[in-house]
């Protein structure tokens, strides 16, 4: 459930980013504050053991489909939720930029989904409750398992807001909601048997190695307050300044005016301020609507005239134009290649 | 199976391409994360129907390729790999948004197919970048450009590390799940207590290794800190390369030129 960079705005994507940098500056902190040297290597070795770990598949009994851990919420049980944020936004970091999987931009929704949720809601508030202090074994599994969908459920919710925020899919909310939350339960409750079957086999072999987590010392004293309040302001300041740049295209905001209010954009003055503001915007938008939803097929008339509405010449001539700077591209291309040898993989 | 080894050895690829010698390669890596940061923004900051104006960007990744010797056809078939989320997410778009938006003679095509394509176009574009930064630059480069641009030190250590041991794990566990299936007949031992015992290994031998890195560390005076033996340098080229884009960006982002240049055309032709 990687976000991807082709779904999101600017808007979103940055306040996740001010978001997920703004926990990774708080938890080096936090680290650095308990000056345990011997974390570093650990942290970063159970990283690149998640990647390994999702290469073995078991089989999930009568589907024929397979299941792997997901990450989340055994670093969380291994290294507490600090640690365990960071390794996971350093694991997504590197699918971002290896396997493609989400993109740069996305990287931050990603962070904060995969990493905030299972780190610092399910951890603190689900698994440690549920399996206490030197938890028997069924505590364990019924905490790991517990924790691990609820934490899939709130990132895969949280996939759903930014997708509906962002404006560049179609989706609804609703269907998109109904959609994705049953598919992460399935999901969550396969990686939760992942998780438990890995952590209970851990417990039987090396019980010293979860004792050292799960006392209660170790996880130290967790404040969600600073980390929250920073939150807010990062999303409030990116927020306010990215929207700004955002909202000068026809997408979730003037979508939701017109559903509201029958028309694109609610009447504004055309004097003063507004007016000039509007002028603006009107070079900024980049060829406003760009002949393609323009006012008039949004107007409520249906019939005829919908469609038609629109200059065919200037279809024609968007599409030269296109081809003709895809042609340009490749051309730079071709001559800046020349001469070079191939690399062989 | 073939499909662990393939990754494993993508990998290796990636850092292959990097290390070439080309005038993109020898630039600052602070300059092409921000440039390529910025390309990013600018492509997604388009509104949902704009399909010509981010034909442009192109222009971009395509130079880049050209000029780091980075072959596009590997990076076709990555892209293709990894795109099924926006395709999957994307592909409702046709669906729920039916109102017919340009016509084309007869053809009318609707605005949730023009949103599509947008989707595709802009998954290709801020994908593919991110894929040519690390082709043209390297992991470890990446990484020292975060840490002056102020990332803190704990995690872009955690990143170089992981990095680092990513391959080390990665073929150990290739070689348990190919251990596993040749003993297994059928899908036998595939079921999840085998894979309990499987993974629950793999942890422990991996937490073990942890501390035997951390002891040889110390040994080596560790203090939290990993040092670079290239250092960085953000001169006049730097200031060029970013300067030179980013006018290119903005220029792309304000003006269309592909409707400009095509309205020219056909405006000869008639």
């Amino acid at each position: 459930m990687h976000m991807a960079d082709a779904l999101i705005s600017p808007a979103v994507g940055g306040t996740m980013w001010a978001a997920s940098a703004g926990i990774i500056g708080y938890c080096s902190k936090k680290i650095r504050q308990d000056s345990d040297d011997q974390k570093i290597p650990l942290m970063a070795v159970l990283g690149a053991f998640i990647f390994a770990a999702q290469m073995i598949n078991f089989t999930i009994p009568g589907t024929g489909s397979s299941g792997h851990i997901g990450g989340g919420m055994i670093l969380a049980i291994l290294l507490g939720p600090y640690a365990a944020f960071l390794t996971m936004a350093s694991v997504l970091a590197i699918q971002a930029l290896f396997f493609a999987d989400g993109g740069l931009l996305a990287l931050g929704c990603n962070i904060f989904n995969l990493g905030f949720f299972p780190c610092f809601i399910a951890y603190p508030w689900i698994f440690k409750p549920i399996a206490g202090q030197r938890p028997a074994e069924k505590r364990l599994v019924a905490a790991a398992i517990i924790a691990a969908v609820f934490a899939l459920q709130l990132g895969a919710f949280s996939v759903v807001a930014q997708t509906v925020a962002s404006g560049v899919s179609a989706l609804p909310f609703d269907t998109f909601v109904l959609v994705m939350q049953p598919i992460h339960l399935a999901i969550g409750l396969v990686e939760g048997l992942a998780t438990t079957v890995v952590v209970a086999f851990v417990w039987k072999a090396r019980p010293e190695i979860l004792d050292a987590v799960t006392e209660p010392k170790s996880a130290g004293s967790l404040s969600l307050r600073k980390p929250l309040i920073g939150l807010l302001v990062a999303a409030v300041l990116t927020g306010g300044v990215l929207s700004w740049f955002a909202s000068t295209h026809p997408d979730g905001l003037e979508w939701s005016i017109s559903k509201t209010a029958g028309t694109e954009e609610l009447a504004a003055p055309q004097q003063g301020l507004h007016a000039s503001m509007d002028k603006v915007q009107q070079k900024t938008a980049l060829l406003p609507d760009y002949g393609f939803k323009s006012e008039a097929a949004q107007a409520p008339q249906e019939g005829d005239n919908r469609g038609t509405v629109v200059d065919a010449s200037k279809t024609v001539s968007g599409l030269v134009g296109g081809s003709l700077t895809l042609l340009m591209a490749g051309l730079i291309g071709w001559v800046f290649k020349r001469r070079k040898k191939r690399i062989e993989p | 199976m073939a499909k662990i080894d393939k990754h494993f050895f993508d990998l290796g690829y990636m850092d292959t391409l990097a290390s070439q010698q080309t005038p993109i390669h020898r630039l600052d890596p602070r300059a092409k994360l921000i440039t390529t940061l910025v390309f990013i923004t600018m492509v997604v900051s388009f509104g949902k129907y704009e399909i010509s104006a981010l034909i442009p960007f192109f222009i971009y990744p395509v130079f880049l390729c050209a000029v780091g010797n980075v072959p596009p056809v590997y990076l076709l078939k990555k892209l293709i790999l990894v795109s099924p989320f926006a395709v999957m997410i994307g592909i409702f778009n046709p669906l729920l948004d039916r109102e017919i938006l340009v016509r084309l003679g007869d053809m009318g095509v609707s605005g949730g197919w023009i949103s599509f394509a947008s989707i595709l176009l802009r998954f290709v574009l801020t994908v593919g970048v991110a894929l040519i930064l690390i082709a043209v630059t390297g992991f470890y480069a990446v990484c020292a450009a975060l840490e002056k641009l102020g990332t803190p030190s704990v995690f872009v250590v955690q990143l170089m590390f992981l990095y680092r041991y990513l391959f080390v794990l990665v073929g150990e566990a290739s070689r348990l799940v190919r251990a596993r299936s040749l003993r297994a007949i059928g899908n036998g031992g595939s079921g999840i207590k085998t894979y309990g015992s499987l993974v629950g290994h793999l942890l422990l031998r991996t937490m073990d290794r942890a501390q035997r890195i951390y002891l040889a560390m110390c040994c080596r005076g560790f203090d939290g800190k990993i040092r670079m033996l290239k250092p960085l340098k953000f001169g006049l080229p730097e200031i060029g390369f970013v300067c030179g884009w980013l006018g290119f960006f903005i220029a792309i982002r304000f003006y269309n030129i592909p409707a400009l240049l095509g309205g020219a055309v056909t405006e000869l032709f008639k």
